[in-house]
C-alpha cells in the first residue's frame, strides 16, 4: 500500500425520485474520499445511507447529482472496463453459459484478445478454487460457488480496482466466513485496491485495511477507522482483541445512525400508507 | 440410477395407458359399426377408412392438397416471424410502449380472427393468399407478446455488469439480450405455428379452391364419408408430425 490516491471522491451527492414526491430520497450528500492504491476499503453504514450507490457512481454505472470521481487522473464519465471491474451482490453470472464462457465473455466485452482469454479464465478459476467446475452451468451451483465464479470473471479482467457490492451478502454466515479468509489470501497476492460494501461489521473488521463508516440517510461518511492488521489475515484474528476492540468501536459508530435508519424508514412507510388511504377516499 | 429407472417405468407406464384408450376407442369404434346400428354415412367402418387412406396415400392424391395447405403455412409462418418479431423487440425496447401496447396486443389476441376470413376473402380472394392472411394474422400475435415478454423482462443485473466489463451494443444483443429472451421467443414461435397451421386447416374448410381443408368438405360434401375419414386421419397425423417437430426443435433450443 502506498500514499498514492487510486479513486478521489469529491463532493459527491445523488437523489433518487423527483424533488417534492414523497418517494424522493436524498441517498448521499456531500460525501469526499480519497481511496489509496493497493488498500481494501470496506463501506458500512445502515441499509439506505447510500454506500452502494456511492459505488455504483465509483464505477461509473451512475452518475452523482452534484460531485466528481477521478480514477487515476480521470473523470470518471461511464464504466471504465479496463481499470475497474465489478463483483455484484445479485447473481450477475449468465445462466445460459457455462462458468468458465462466463468469464471469457466478460474478457471479451473488455477486449482481451482470443488467445489470451483461455490461459487467463483457467487462472482465475484455478486462483478462486473453481477449476474443476469450468463446464458447470452457474445454476448447478451453490451460492458460495457462484460468487466464487463472479469474482474469477472479474480477476480475469485485472483491472488495478475491484469494486464488491455485498458479495457475500446472499450468503449463509458460515460460507461467508469461508469466502472471506480465501478473499483475504487473494488479495495478500495481488496489488488491487478494492472497496468493499458490506452489512457485516465481522467482515468490514476482517477483510478491510479501512472501514468508512456512514451516517443515516442522506449518507455521508462519518468517521474511517483503520485495521493494522496484514494480510493474509488468520482465523485467529477473529478471535483477538484488536479484533473485538476495533469490532466493538464500528458498533457504537453504527449503533445510533442504525436507529436513525429504522425510524426513517418507519417514517416514510407510515407517510406511504396515509397518502394512499387518502386516495383511496371516494 | 433406480430413480431414474423409476422415472423410466413410470413413462412407459402412462404410455402403455395412452395406448390402451386408443385401441379401446378404435375397438368401440369397429364393433359400433360392425354390430351395432350406426349409419355409414354418420360413421364409416374403420378397415373401410383404412383402405381409402391406403388408396390415397397409394395414389398420391394428397399431394397437390398437402403442397397447398404447406405453402400457406409456410408463408404464413415466415411473415408472422419476421413481423412478430421485429414488432416484439421494438416494443421491448421501450418500458412505455410495452405499457401501452402490450394490454392491447394480448387483448387482439383473444379476438376470434377466424371471424374475419369473410373480409380476408373479399380482399384476398378463395385462393392461397387469404389463408395466408389468415394464419399470419393469428400467429403474429403469440409471437410478439413473446417476444416482448422475452426482450423486456430481462434482469437488470445482467444488462448493467455486461455494460461494466465494457459490452458494447451489438455485444450486449447478441451475447445478453438475444441468449436471455431466446427461450421465450421460443415458445411464442411453436405457439404461433400451431395456430397458424389450425387457422390454416380451418378456413380451408370454410371457403377455399384447394387444400386438405378444402378435400374434407368436397368429401363431405359427396357423401364420401370414408374418404373424408381417411383424409382427416392424414391431416392430424401431418398436424401432430409437425407439431412434434416444432416441439423437439424449441426443446433442442432451450438446452
Amino acid at each position: 500500500m502506498t500514499d498514492e490516491v487510486a479513486v478521489r471522491i469529491r463532493g459527491v451527492s445523488h437523489a433518487f425520485g423527483e424533488q417534492g414526491d414523497t418517494r424522493h430520497v436524498r441517498a448521499l450528500l456531500d460525501t469526499s474520499l480519497d481511496i489509496r492504491r493497493g488498500e481494501l476499503l470496506c463501506l458500512i453504514g445502515p441499509s439506505g445511507c447510500g454506500k452502494s450507490t456511492l459505488l455504483s457512481i465509483m464505477g461509473g454505472l451512475m452518475e452523482p447529482a452534484a460531485g466528481t470521481v477521478e480514477v487515476g487522473n480521470q473523470l470518471v464519465r461511464g464504466p471504465m472496463p479496463q481499470e475497474i471491474a465489478f463483483v455484484f451482490q445479485e447473481n450477475a453470472l449468465f445462466p445460459w453459459s457455462t462458468v468458465i464462457e462466463n468469464v471469457k465473455l466478460g474478457m471479451m466485452f473488455q477486449g482481451v484478445r482470443k488467445a489470451e482469454r483461455e490461459k487467463r479464465a483457467k487462472l482465475s478459476l484455478e486462483a478462486v478454487g473453481l477449476a474443476e467446475f469450468a463446464e458447470h452451468y452457474p445454476g448447478q451451483l451453490s451460492g458460495g460457488m457462484r460468487q466464487r465464479a463472479a469474482l474469477a470473471r472479474a480477476l480475469s479482467l485485472e483491472t488495478g480496482i475491484l469494486l464488491m457490492d455485498e458479495p457475500f451478502g446472499a450468503l449463509d454466515e458460515q460460507t461467508r466466513m469461508v469466502l472471506g479468509e480465501d478473499l483475504s489470501v487473494l488479495l495478500s497476492r495481488t496489488d488491487k485496491t478494492i472497496v468493499f460494501v458490506t452489512h457485516s461489521l465481522g467482515e468490514a473488521v476482517f477483510l478491510a485495511d479501512r472501514v468508512a463508516v456512514f451516517s443515516a440517510r442522506p449518507g455521508t461518511i462519518k468517521e474511517i477507522i483503520e485495521v493494522d492488521e496484514p494480510h493474509p489475515r488468520k482465523p485467529e484474528f477473529i478471535t483477538s482483541e484488536k479484533f473485538t476492540r476495533i469490532r466493538n468501536q464500528l458498533y457504537s459508530l453504527l449503533h445510533d445512525e442504525i436507529r436513525k435508519a429504522v425510524s426513517q424508514s418507519a417514517a416514510s412507510q407510515r407517510a406511504a400508507a396515509d397518502k394512499s388511504s387518502r386516495g383511496a377516499q371516494p | 440410477m433406480s430413480e431414474r429407472a423409476d422415472r423410466d417405468r413410470g413413462r412407459w407406464a402412462s404410455r402403455a395407458v395412452q395406448a390402451l384408450f386408443l385401441i379401446v376407442l378404435i375397438s368401440l369404434w369397429t364393433f359400433a359399426t360392425t354390430l351395432g346400428h350406426v349409419s355409414p354415412i354418420l360413421l364409416p367402418n374403420p378397415l373401410a377408412v383404412l383402405n381409402e387412406l391406403i388408396d390415397v396415400l397409394k395414389s398420391g392424391e394428397y399431394i397437390g392438397d398437402l403442397r397447398v395447405t404447406l405453402t400457406e403455412l409456410a408463408f404464413a409462418f415466415a411473415i408472422s416471424v419476421i413481423s412478430g418479431t421485429i414488432v416484439g423487440y421494438l416494443i421491448s425496447r421501450s418500458p412505455y410502449a410495452i405499457k401501452v401496447l402490450e394490454p392491447l396486443l394480448a387483448g387482439a389476441y383473444s379476438v376470434p380472427v377466424i371471424l374475419f376470413l369473410p373480409l380476408y376473402v373479399l380482399f384476398f380472394g378463395l385462393g392461397p393468399p387469404s389463408k395466408i392472411a389468415l394464419g399470419a394474422t393469428i400467429s403474429f400475435f403469440p409471437i410478439a407478446l413473446n417476444t416482448i415478454a422475452g426482450f423486456g423482462y430481462i434482469d437488470k443485473i445482467f444488462i448493467v455488469s455486461a455494460r461494466s466489463m465494457g459490452a458494447s451494443n451489438y455485444q450486449l444483443f447478441r451475447f445478453v439480450l438475444l441468449p436471455a429472451a431466446f427461450p421465450v421467443i421460443l415458445t411464442g414461435l411453436r405457439m404461433g405455428f400451431t395456430v397458424a397451421l389450425l387457422a390454416i386447416l380451418g378456413s380451408e374448410t370454410i371457403a377455399s379452391l384447394a387444400g386438405l381443408g378444402h378435400r374434407i368438405v368436397h368429401l363431405a360434401e359427396s357423401m364420401d364419408m370414408a374418404r373424408m375419414f381417411a383424409y382427416i386421419t392424414f391431416a392430424v397425423a401431418i398436424a401432430a408430425f409437425l407439431n412434434a417437430a416444432v416441439s423437439s426443435l424449441e426443446a433442442k433450443g432451450k438446452r
